[in-house]
């Protein structure tokens, strides 16, 4: 049994995205306390966890097929969302290779990937691809290995070099962005890319990071959820294309809302390349309407809970005071205050209609 | 790639080489394929005999895309804490054996435009899976052996005795390497990596910083120097437990010899996975991972290679 991929939704113009109850119940929702502070929330990537986005390296949903497409949409506007530095070619085979072989393993009935030596053959059935190459030859596939291969995954990914006790973005595929640039990032070391990020410097968040990604042993990769809101279920929330999605944030209503806000996560996922000794930055964005989410009773009252304590710093960088009052007033009609379960989990099996 | 646990692996294959060293080659039990092992990585070997357990750390000497077998070169060292001896001596084809994830604490510099290789003995090991990394990359790089005349032959033959780039330098007694001449006039760009004797690394260190090389890059092996010293006792804050450290045993296998599971990776004091917080008493830092100042401040040790100045060490663990 596979995955029943809806093939013809959009991520823009009429935003036909929607989530099916499946995946409403398996959806990564960060928040497993009332308050949110920034930390170092890093844990082991194993195969397991309290939402089945957790059990495989790389998490393959219904969505697979329509985020690759919209990827491709985004690359053809801007070919510079895809860029890797010319020393990271090692990189880029080790990131093919690592993709393959665990979407594959994971996902047979989707993914098949045959080895003899250095000729490989691929086949991606949801995108219907079938591909022979020489591993280790970029001129057998149709672009460079890195792009070939994450415009077949979904979310981001960027790739570090370490070098000099330090980290640097020296490649990325960036397409489902939540406002940043890989074109405006690209070559910079950890603290600078990080630059922007509010109150998290000052308490060293940074720093003892940097400290433990230093030390990231290969086969045990780590993970950590991130959040922001969107209006609509746009993937590219880019700066490039700011004009297109900023002016959204103004057309909110009571009315509107629990249609328009999405919940933006990503499950961002920190692997150990083994022939270039680099790190694989996974970021995939999953999105959920603020009505699926009132679907769930415990996800419901928690944001309220989060909502109402984050600091003003985070509502500021997260993008949301246009809505935060509208929003919050509308979640604390249905708190009514009981204590809910430490942990993300759903605490449901069902949702209401 | 996620591994949880080790690599269940068996002994295919047991070659004498010379005298004292062995190659062992070691297959996946069951058939299939090891994960691709980064170039410069090692593995920690677990071995068991009938009444204990040795873990050492090796270099891979096989490339990246060598799956289906991992192999390493292990001198029997006279004086050994047991590892080699009981490779060289007990171990069989078609035992089995546990091995770690390879662990990637010597890898290949991304943006060195010259590799400079310099080793000393059989800290040649992590090179026997570089050259051919190098090599398919079509880098600019050398590789200079030092050992002593009986092993030239050796090493030639591991080497490959008409690789372009490879020199294999005797080394006997009073003949000191002339690091200078290898390190002057390099061009900009150039990395040099060292394996060998502590005495071959510090050497090429200084010499290299002495011509104005900048640190970064110089690169060290720097696992498997852990020495004895006096013993003391470390007491477990949480457990309440104390534990004798003998003269010849690390801090680590006397927490292990006593059935405690303390965390550890590279063995070699290089990954920092094995720190643990000080409480009380002096550590005697012989690790790689914390800095000068984090050294005086003398709050974390590295059980692998670091010991205690004190009689007694306390560790809130």
């Amino acid at each position: 049994m596979g995955i029943h991929f809806k093939t013809d939704e959009t991520f823009r113009d009429d935003f036909s995205y929607r989530n099916s109850d499946a995946a409403v119940l398996r959806f990564p929702f960060p928040f497993g306390e009332d308050t949110y502070r920034y930390s170092v929330n890093i844990e082991p990537h194993v195969k397991a966890g309290p939402s089945p986005a957790f059990e495989h390296a790389f998490d393959v949903d219904e969505h697979y097929v329509a985020e690759c497409r919209e990827r491709a949409i985004v690359l053809d506007h801007d070919p510079k969302r895809c860029q890797v530095l010319p020393h990271m070619m090692p990189a880029q085979w080790d990131t093919l290779e690592l993709l393959m072989e665990s979407l594959s393993t994971d996902y047979p009935e989707h993914f098949s990937l045959t080895r003899d030596g250095t000729a490989w053959h691929w086949i991606n059935r949801p995108l219907n691809l079938d591909q022979r190459f020489v591993f280790g030859d970029a001129s057998t596939l149709p672009c460079e290995p890195f792009e070939y291969i994450t415009r077949q995954a979904q979310g981001d990914f960027t790739l570090q070099d370490q070098r000099d006790n330090n980290l640097y973005v020296d490649g990325g595929m960036v397409t489902t962005q939540a406002d940043w640039s890989l074109e405006f990032d690209i070559g910079m070391s950890f603290h600078e890319w990080h630059g922007p990020v509010p109150l998290a410097h000052e308490i060293g968040v940074f720093d003892r990071a940097l400290q433990y990604l230093l030390r990231l042993q290969y086969g045990h990769p780590v993970r950590r959820l991130n959040w922001t809101m969107t209006i609509n279920p746009r993937l590219d929330t880019s700066p490039e294309n700011y004009p297109d999605w900023g002016p959204d944030r103004t057309t909110l209503t009571a009315e509107n809302i629990a249609g328009k806000l999405h919940l933006r996560v990503e499950l961002q996922t920190l692997f150990r390349l083994p022939r270039s000794n680099a790190i694989l930055f996974g970021i995939r964005c999953y999105l959920i309407s603020l009505q699926d989410i009132e679907r769930v009773k415990k996800w419901h009252k928690r944001l309220h809970r989060v909502l109402a304590t984050l600091p003003p710093e985070l509502v500021e960088y997260k993008g949301l005071i246009r809505f935060y009052d509208l929003l919050v007033s509308r979640l604390a009609a249905m708190d009514d205050g009981t204590p809910l379960s430490l942990g993300i989990q759903p605490d449901q099996t069902q949702l209401p209609a | 790639m996620i591994v949880e646990g080790k690599l269940s692996a068996r002994v295919a294959e047991i070659e004498l080489l010379n005298p004292t060293l062995k190659r062992f080659r070691f297959v996946p039990e069951g058939g299939g394929t090891f994960p691709t092992s980064p170039p410069g990585a090692h593995v920690l070997v677990t071995l068991r005999d009938t009444d204990r357990v040795w873990q050492n750390a090796y270099s891979l000497v096989t490339p990246p895309d060598q799956r289906d077998h991992y192999a390493i070169i292990v001198r029997r060292v006279v004086e050994s804490r047991g590892g080699s001896h009981f490779l060289h001596d007990m171990l069989k084809a078609g035992d089995a054996v546990e091995l770690g994830v390879p662990a990637s604490l010597f890898p290949i510099a991304s943006r060195a435009r010259k590799h400079i290789l310099i080793s000393g003995g059989i800290g040649v090991t992590p090179f026997l899976s570089y050259l051919p990394v190098l090599a398919l990359r079509g880098a600019n790089y050398e590789l200079h052996q030092f050992c002593a005349g009986d092993e030239v032959e050796t090493f030639r033959d591991l080497l490959g005795t008409d690789a372009a780039g490879v020199h294999v330098h005797s080394a006997g007694l009073g003949a000191r390497p002339d690091l200078a001449a290898l390190l002057a006039d390099q061009p900009l760009g150039t990395h040099v990596y060292t394996c060998g004797p502590e005495g071959l690394m510090d050497a090429v260190e200084e010499t290299a910083r002495g011509l104005g090389w900048t640190p970064h890059a110089i690169h060290r092996e720097s696992f498997g120097g852990a020495k004895g010293g006096e013993p003391f006792v470390v007491t477990l804050a949480r457990s309440g437990r104390s534990i004798e450290v003998g003269a010849s045993q690390t801090l680590l296998e006397a927490l292990e010899g006593a059935g405690i599971e303390a965390p550890c990776l590279c063995r070699g004091g290089a990954c920092g996975v094995c720190l643990l917080p000080v409480v009380e008493g002096l550590p005697d830092h012989r690790d790689h991972v914390l800095s000068d100042a984090e050294k005086s401040e003398g709050r974390l040790i590295a059980t692998c290679v670091s010991r205690a100045r004190s009689e007694t060490l306390v560790l809130d663990f």
